[in-house]
């Protein structure tokens, strides 16, 4: 059923205020079926606030989250827990559950969700385990690995229940150039080996775009730019090249909003 | 300083009622959730159990060392009061009904909260904080049911239990001091006691105040680190708050028990 | 393994618990497990109660045989009814029993004393006894004690 609309995940319309204060005004977002989106801005712009909205950890002020055919806004709590069995999302810090060992951390999702022998549950989390080449770690505790295998391990437990939508926050933040590599090597492999639908919200422009088929670069609550890598690089808004190129100053000022320089410095308090 | 207005103040003194029914609003919201609607708690019997051994078994030790030492304390001055009228038998009687009807309950309920409403308090904000309770949820697992639900549970069974072992061991810590040490007779001890505490009047009702002080404090301290702003900052100015709210509010509420249920109206 | 510890500090915990109350039952309050016993009402009309409390004892020959569990005013002849629940092991009261207010020690709570009479018929179940003694009270001993000494210096 699903499978018919060639986008997983859609937005349609939807803002997004913080009390008073607007993060996102009208965003339309479309997420291609089976292809690796690269979500991109500068920070602070609210890309994770983005990637919660999908999850619908938060409740859009107005709009439409269509996932898998399905609003999720209308639908009631239970049925919410249900359509998120299909989704796996890799959060910034990993995540794991710290009084679980590797583990159990990636059995826990098969654990509360089937009701598979043990035998079973061993198999696909050793399987699991392999994929993101951590097998020989299962009986650590999170404590006790880096954060870059931190990562691995929750990624291993987002795909345990082999999820059609995987959502990574911010994967490649605060790691050294080899978890970087390996990192970046797993979403693609991963998107491509199982067939799901990933979407990278990320500020890393280089990793992003060199994994990404399709890349939406959103600032100011909206979106302001799309295509694939090569079209955003050569694209005339003078925004996106800014982010694009990594220049200090340009239309996303150098300063912070203040008064005249001048004046403050010389006039009367 | 800034200067307000008056109707800056009259604002202020809205916004401030304002966010207190909200707050309300929101903790009964996530109360009614965490204990009713579908699945009762997640993961079943294995979590309330890890649940009661945390939150129950860990706060033994200190409520049997105070529940002794305030025993004692209640009977060398019960003694020293009670025998300028000649009627230091009276002693037993009068630790008896101090610890059930208010010590036990109350005392009982101060300790737990700091202990295990703190603990409770810091452990969820700290899942937060992680974005275990975010992880939870993205797996499908609704956190109130999986961690809350377990965690309000064993603290509704843990502190009426602990209220009941500290009265005890009260009253046996002031039979040490009465008889052992200060000599009053073992007999009038005892039976004083008997002859003036009620099992319906003091014992039950000390029994339903230490169940209600279970649900309040158990509620504010899981609810403050279920709400709490999730940095180190955000975690430490929950625990404070729910020592403090929760300690209030069991006073507050002692007051209102006993005026129902001793005061005689 | 580490689970079978936690799991029998659960058990010993809630063991102790029920410990406590059942101590708290039998050895603080005094409850006996064969004290709900059966128990019959009887009434008592008093010139003046004061003092006297709901739940105070009711003796006889210094055994405790039931309780007080209502003090109300009667309205037709201004006196104070008081209500008896005495075990049903007690059941043989005859009518002229008094019924006096006295109190333990100086300054010790009041209770009922009964004391036998001499009729052949009994008390039933919601009979009244007539033969009552009213409470001490300290401030009109005091008065009288004061308008006889008035009184005999008058002379």
């Amino acid at each position: 059923m699903s499978a018919d609309n060639a986008y997983a995940v859609e937005l349609k319309g939807v803002s997004f205020k913080r009390g008073t204060r607007s993060i996102f005004n009208n965003v339309d977002i479309r997420i291609p079926r089976g292809k690796v989106t690269g979500i991109m801005g500068p920070s602070g712009c609210g890309k994770t606030t983005l990637l919660r909205l999908m999850g619908m950890q938060l409740r859009p002020s107005s709009g439409e989250v269509w996932v898998n055919d399905q609003n999720l806004p209308t639908l009631s709590r239970s049925d919410l827990f249900d359509a998120r069995k299909h989704m796996g999302v890799l959060f910034q810090s990993g995540a794991l559950f710290t009084d679980l060992d590797v583990f159990e951390n990636v059995a826990f999702p098969l654990r509360v969700h089937t009701e598979l022998p043990e035998e079973m549950i061993r198999d696909i989390v050793l399987l699991k385990l392999q994929a993101v080449g951590l097998r020989g770690a299962i009986d650590l505790m999170p404590d006790e690995l880096s954060g870059g295998m931190k990562r691995r391990v929750a990624l291993a437990r987002a795909i345990a229940l082999d999820p059609q939508i995987l959502m990574y926050d911010e994967p490649f933040v605060g790691q050294d150039p080899i978890a970087m590599g390996v990192l970046v090597r797993l979403i693609r492999l991963l998107n491509d080996a199982l067939g799901i639908t990933s979407i990278v919200v990320s500020h890393d422009l280089a990793e992003t775009a060199s994994i990404s088929d399709y890349l939406y670069v959103v600032g100011d609550g909206q979106v302001l730019g799309q295509g694939t890598p090569e079209e955003l690089m050569n694209a005339d808004n003078p925004r996106i090249r800014q982010f694009m190129t990594g220049d200090p100053d340009g239309p996303v000022p150098f300063h912070f909003p203040a008064s005249d320089y001048r004046t403050d410095l010389l006039g009367k308090r | 300083m800034r200067k307000h207005s008056l109707m800056d103040r009259v604002g202020l003194f809205g916004r401030a009622g304002i966010d207190i029914v909200s707050v309300l609003g929101r903790s009964t919201i996530f109360l009614f959730h965490a204990l009713l609607g579908r699945g009762g708690i997640g993961g079943g019997f294995g979590l309330l159990l890890k649940q009661l051994h945390s939150v129950g078994v860990m706060s033994l030790v200190i409520i049997v060392v105070s529940g002794i030492f305030i025993g004692m304390v209640l009977a060398l001055q019960g003694f020293s009061i009670l025998s300028s009228y000649g009627s230091e038998q009276a002693v037993g009687q009068m630790v008896a009904l101090t610890l059930l009807r208010e010590l036990g309950p109350v005392v009982t309920a101060l300790l737990f909260a700091g202990r295990a409403g703190s603990a409770l308090t810091a452990e969820i904000g700290n899942m937060k904080s992680t974005e275990q309770l975010s992880s939870l949820e993205m797996i499908g697992v609704d956190p109130l049911k999986y961690i809350i639900a377990p965690r309000l549970w064993a603290g509704f069974i843990s502190l009426p239990v602990l209220a009941m072992i500290f009265s005890v061991v009260g009253i046996w810590g002031g039979s040490w001091v009465a008889v052992d040490w200060l000599g009053v007779y073992d007999g009038s001890y005892w039976a004083n006691m008997q002859n003036s505490v009620t099992f319906s009047g003091d014992v039950l009702n000390g029994i339903i105040k230490s169940i209600v002080f279970a649900f309040v404090v158990t509620w504010i301290a899981v609810f403050q680190g279920y709400d709490c702003e999730p940095t180190s900052e955000g975690i430490s100015r929950a625990t404070t708050k729910t020592v403090v709210y929760a300690s209030l509010a069991v006073l507050g509420l002692d007051f209102i028990l006993t005026a129902l249920m001793f005061g005689d109206f | 393994m580490q689970n079978r510890t936690m799991e029998i500090g659960v058990g010993l915990f809630l063991l102790a618990g029920i410990l406590a109350l059942l101590l708290l039952a039998l050895r603080v309050s005094g409850l006996s497990p064969t004290a709900s016993t059966d128990t019959y009402k009887l009434y008592a009309n008093f010139d003046n109660i004061a003092g006297l409390t709901v739940r105070a004892k009711v003796t006889m020959a210094g055994v405790t045989i039931g309780k007080v569990t209502a003090i109300d005013l009667d309205r037709d002849n201004y006196m104070a009814r008081v209500t008896l629940q005495l075990e049903k092991a007690v059941d043989n009261l005859p009518t002229d029993s008094t019924a006096s207010i006295l109190t333990a020690g100086l300054l010790g709570e009041k209770y009922i004393g009964l004391s036998v009479g001499g009729e052949d018929t009994l008390l039933k179940d919601g009979g009244t006894i007539h033969d009552t003694q009213s409470s001490l009270v300290l401030e009109d001993l005091i008065g009288k004690f004061l308008l006889n000494t008035v009184s005999k210096d008058a002379k």
